[in-house]
């Protein structure tokens, strides 16, 4: 049965691929959505199976590729791991499906069919990712999702910047992508398996030399990066905001950018093994986390704001990893899943009313347009700012508590992005929702709450985020932590070890000071109409100018190189010596007519100083 | 000796007569008919010939042997064995989808066009099967010269000049191949065959593989064995001729040279010039493995930087063929193996990328990526199948081409760490010129190229789909092609201890 929850999107994909011509919408909508409803049942009977009996099972399908020095099969993995992942990418993609029936309601009947088609390609694929038994599966998905979120950011594809967006995701993945498949050689060419079990199995650990794991991890986590947009492969996933909403919601917020953190868990055997590979995580994740926050500072276009924040997250959840601290980074990606797929979908909604203006400048004022959204958005910020009670302060306090632990001084600079990330969170809000509105006459007068259809996932999403939190309460307050209790068959994490009454202080001084620095964002923004520039926030809007500085030390670079190469060495070098060679061919020929006179005495002339030479040889000889 | 009819025999000769037939022919729709039910034909005979084996041995499949010119020891030898089954089975299905893709455009004296493309599948097929160098020297050429007749007579405007450079280029490669036979052939042993008579040397495979030849002989033989299907292939610095070629030639026989023709150098070297010379490969390899490498990277970037639709995906071909020779000459059994189902699925990859090429350049006029775009709101279709088509060719799991390539890494990667990683950038940079031409050539406003662009037609749709079928099913249960090449990868590794 377990192979029915990757099958069924798949199902749903081939039926609205193959049908968009003739499909009525609601149809198409309502296949997009069962599809992934029947999967996230599937999969809470499975989750379940797990939780009562904690199994391990491993389902082997037929073998993918075998040879003679090694097979890499077909096969699934369903464990404590696989089956968290499996409740968020459908639980959230099947609410995400519903919110898209409403807000994609304006596409034609065929663009309708073919984005739902994209929408069900994606979980199939993400499913692939998380259930597969081995890096080789793991990799199928792993690109499949690449694919899906190329297709979906290109998806309004006459629009060039959107296209170009669409492009540059498929293209920074498949950097890291590249990363990933030499780590899957590696352990093919030493150990000559690529499944988990066998893998991490004592045995085959002890067979890899501190230099092979090292860059067995390393590389992996160059795949991380791009797929989770970390330092440096980020910068997409800001622009993959063109796609349609509720795909930045799934793919770019709440699922396929997790899958970095997923593999990381899921290889945690590996990567504990690796002290450098750790610390390059823990710096790469810190520093991702504190630049995408000050960046978050100074956009104005609602979802950019968004995504630089996600990236912030992911950063958390990588510094989490890379404190060996697996199960507080497994648990804020399903923590961040739900505030963050709330915040995309409130800011859809938000898009929707405004007829899709995104700047928050022309914002303002929308709460009492819009409650719903407005209070599950708020909701949100709260969540993500870790106000004590909601989801997000218990995922987030574990890993600044795992920080603290390994080090203070990343503990500083942790909390301060954390307090980056409440402030730019309530300037978003309070830009949006509070105020007066700045926009155009016609836009105030369309204002509306949105559909049922969004307005119920963003209900359903605003209690997860709530008590999304009570899963993993730690000890120090009382709880028992179930996540990891729940997740220990198959991720270890490193202990730390804090007394209680530290806990109590670090928890303490964060809440303190990030309920501070929302009421400066608070006050700060209330009156808002413009900011200031100064040479500092000029740099935060241009996103440090990281991608000028990518397009002039890197893509102007190779485009010249290439330039050159067609332009000289091709044509004049390579070619030159091809048609060199033809040239002197013919010239020589020339030159040999002149022996062909024709003149009878030329002739005799020529053999006698033959015969001449040849006597002069043999004399030689 | 050998049974009537043995499937090689079939495979070279149906072809063969079916081109002369057409040549015969008038009618241009008669000669149509001829070559598509005739290269059909050819399909159900390589189809049936994967279900028959006669003997489990290597190069005992099916194989044939007549004495051809007695006295110097040259026969009509021919067989196939794994490999040539799945080059055989290439040409097979390529033909037919050609032929039919082909079909929509008119050719002035079109019964000598399909007439000459037969031959090629004739010569072709006879390269594949042949267990004799004097017979695979003579297909070889039988393969060329209707290439180069077709190209030079139904090509685009500058095509005396690149189908000269051509066929001069291939020509003289094919003249120090000859040399090299030759050599070979005088250190050949004698032969004694029923009757009593002796012949001083042989041209069978085998006595070429058992040639008195001390290693510096082999290492001087290397090279011109190995420029002459460098040149095929093409491996750089030997590649010029083909980007030329490609834009000049007729599409149909774009699809014959790049699908299929260019398999004839990698096939010229699994079974002729990696078994004949050992000593001198192993020696070698990593140059071959080296210049492999600068003609992955090389090419890749030249292909970002084509306006022209067809020399980019000559140069991204060339970037692939380079991959595959690079997998090859690592001389490991994980290598080998991506490179043989690579050859298959590369072909069918490319043939699928020229269908969509040659349909737009058939409708607009037009090659130059940046005159067009706009094409997926006109032909959806046509934009869906091609995008799988190249997805396939950048090799994305779950299509045919990953499982080569993840062959093929891995192999490089376990002989050199950092080959594979320099390889790799070819992964990267086939992405990037791959979804430029894309968005350049599907995305973004309809440029008023062609007033009227329909969409496609029945039977281009039917072969992109066999086309989009064959891409998934090799990609989700790649085994059979594993399971149809293994034994001559083990043979091939044999050769080499």
């Amino acid at each position: 049965m377990v192979w029915l929850i990757p099958i069924l999107p798949l199902i749903g994909f081939l039926i609205n691929g193959l049908g968009r011509n003739s499909l009525p919408k609601a149809v198409s909508g309502f296949i997009g959505s069962i599809t992934v409803l029947a999967s996230f049942v599937l999969s809470l009977l499975v989750f379940m199976q797990v939780k009562a009996g904690n199994f391990h099972q491993t389902l082997h399908y037929f073998d993918f590729i075998r040879l003679e020095s090694f097979t890499i099969p077909f096969n699934f993995t369903v464990d404590a791991l696989s089956s968290l992942f499996l409740l968020i990418i459908t639980g959230v993609g099947f609410l995400i499906h519903v919110y898209s029936t409403a807000y994609m309601h304006e596409e034609d009947g065929k663009d309708y069919a073919k984005y739902f088609a994209y929408l069900n390609l994606f979980v199939f694929s993400m499913l692939l990712l998380v259930m597969g038994g081995n890096f080789v599966v793991m990799f199928i998905g792993w690109e499949g999702v690449g694919l899906c979120s190329y297709l979906l950011i290109g998806y309004w594809y006459k629009n060039v910047a959107y296209t170009d967006a669409a492009k540059k995701a498929f293209i920074m993945n498949r950097i890291g992508d590249l990363g990933f498949l030499l780590a899957v050689f590696w352990l093919l060419n030493k150990i000559g398996t690529v499944e988990y079990d066998a893998v991490f199995s004592a045995a085959n650990l002890a067979k890899l030399t501190a230099t092979d794991i090292t860059g067995i991890t390393l590389l992996l986590f160059v795949g991380a990066t791009g797929k989770s947009a970390q330092i440096p492969l980020y910068t997409w996933l800001p622009d993959a905001m063109a796609g349609p909403t509720p795909v930045s919601a799934l793919i770019h917020a709440a699922t396929m950018v997790t899958a970095g953190i997923y593999m990381i868990a899921r290889s945690n055997a590996l990567f504990s093994l690796a002290p450098i590979t750790q610390s390059v995580i823990t710096i790469i994740g810190l520093a991702t986390a504190l630049l995408a926050a000050t960046i978050a500072l100074r956009q104005y276009d609602i979802k950019k704001v968004l995504a630089y924040s996600t990236v912030s997250q992911l950063g958390f959840m990588f510094l989490a990893l890379g404190t060996g601290n697996y199960v507080a980074a497994v648990f804020h990606v399903l923590t961040h899943a739900f505030f963050k797929a709330l915040m995309f979908l409130g800011s859809g909604s938000v898009i929707h009313a405004m007829g899709g203006e995104q700047d928050i400048r022309n914002m303002g004022g929308l709460h009492k347009h819009m409650k719903i959204t407005s209070i599950t958005f708020l909701i949100g910020c709260l969540a993500i700012s870790g106000i004590p009670g909601l989801s997000g302060f218990f995922s987030k306090d574990e890993i600044l508590a795992g920080t603290f632990a390994h080090s203070p001084l990343l503990y500083g600079i942790a909390l301060f992005t954390a307090l980056l990330t409440a402030f730019y969170m309530f300037r978003l809000y309070i830009l949006t929702f509070s105020g007066t509105f700045r926009g155009t006459h016609e836009q105030e007068h369309h204002l509306h709450e949105s559909p049922k259809a969004m307005t119920i996932p963003l209900i359903i999403l605003a209690i997860l985020s709530v008590i999304g939190g009570y899963f993993g309460v730690p000890e120090a307050l009382g709880g028992h932590h179930e996540l990891a209790a729940f997740l220990s068959p198959v991720v270890k994490s490193a202990t730390h070890h804090l007394s209680h009454n530290t806990e109590y202080i670090l928890m303490a001084v964060s809440t303190l000071l990030v309920i501070v620095s929302i009421f400066i964002a608070v006050f700060r923004f209330r009156r808002y109409s413009t900011e200031q520039n100064n040479v500092f926030t000029k740099w935060l809007e241009n996103k440090w100018y990281i991608d000028e500085l990518y397009d002039a030390i890197i893509v102007k670079p190779i485009r010249g190189f290439s330039n050159f190469l067609n332009q000289f060495v091709e044509k004049r070098i390579i070619d030159g010596a091809v048609n060199g060679v033809g040239r002197a061919v013919n010239y020589g020929s020339r030159q040999l007519r002149w022996l062909q006179s024709g003149q009878v005495g030329a002739y005799v002339l020529l053999m006698v100083i033959g015969m001449f030479l040849l006597f002069i040889i043999q004399l030689f000889l | 000796m050998g049974n009537y009819f043995s499937f090689p025999d079939l495979l070279i000769w149906l072809p063969l007569v079916a081109g002369i037939i057409c040549f015969l022919s008038r009618k241009e729709e008669s000669a149509k008919t001829i070559s598509i039910l005739a290269s059909l034909l050819v399909l159900g005979v390589s189809i049936a010939s994967l279900f028959y084996t006669d003997d489990k041995k290597y190069l005992h499949f099916n194989n044939v042997n007549y004495i051809w010119l007695k006295y110097i020891g040259a026969n009509y030898f021919i067989g196939i064995d794994g490999t040539g089954r799945l080059l055989t089975l290439l040409t097979a299905i390529g033909f037919p989808l050609v032929l039919m893709s082909a079909s929509r455009t008119k050719y002035v004296s079109a019964p000598s066009f399909y007439g000459l493309l037969l031959l090629t599948q004739a010569g072709l097929m006879g390269v594949f099967c042949s267990l004799d160098a004097l017979s695979f020297y003579f297909f070889w050429e039988l393969a060329l010269i209707p290439v180069y007749f077709l190209a030079s007579r139904w090509g685009g405007e500058k095509r005396i000049q690149a189908t000269f450079k051509f066929f001069v280029y291939t020509f003289a490669g094919s003249l120090l191949m000859l040399i090299g036979i030759i050599y070979v052939y005088l250190h050949t042993g004698s032969r004694t065959f029923e009757d009593g008579t002796v012949v001083a040397h042989s041209f069978s495979l085998s006595s070429f593989y058992h040639a008195a030849l001390s290693s510096k002989e082999q290492f001087g033989l290397f090279w011109l064995f190995f420029i002459a299907f460098a040149i095929k292939m093409p491996v750089f610095p030997f590649h010029t001729w083909q980007p030329d070629a490609y834009d000049q030639s007729p599409t149909p026989v774009t699809m014959v040279l790049s699908g299929i023709m260019v398999k004839m150098g990698l096939f010229g070297a699994i079974r002729w010039l990696i078994p004949m010379f050992p000593a001198a490969t192993l020696r070698f390899n990593e140059v071959v493995i080296i210049l492999c490498l600068i003609g992955i990277v090389y090419a890749s970037c030249l292909a970002m930087v084509q306006d022209n639709l067809k020399k980019l995906v000559a140069y991204s071909s060339i970037a692939h063929i380079g991959l595959m020779c690079a997998a090859l000459f690592t001389l490991n059994p994980v290598g080998i193996q991506g490179t043989m189902i690579q050859l298959f699925h590369h072909g069918i990859n490319i043939i699928g990328m020229w269908v969509v090429l040659n349909m737009i350049e058939r409708q607009t006029g037009i090659k130059q990526i940046s005159q067009l775009g706009g094409l997926a709101q006109k032909a959806p279709a046509l934009t869906i199948l091609f995008v799988i088509v190249a997805l396939a060719n950048i090799a994305l799991p779950l299509t045919n081409a990953f499982t080569g390539e993840l062959l093929m890494f891995s192999g490089l990667f376990q002989y050199n760490h950092w080959y594979a990683a320099i390889a790799g950038i070819g992964i990267i940079l086939s992405a990037v010129y791959t979804l430029n031409m894309i968005q350049k050539v599907f995305y973004g406003e309809w440029k008023p190229v062609s007033s009227y662009f329909p969409d496609l037609s029945i039977t281009e749709k039917f072969v992109l789909v066999i086309i989009v079928a064959l891409i998934f099913v090799f990609g989700v249960y790649p085994q059979p092609l594993i399971d149809l090449t293994k034994e001559s990868v083990n043979q091939l590794l044999m050769r080499l201890k």
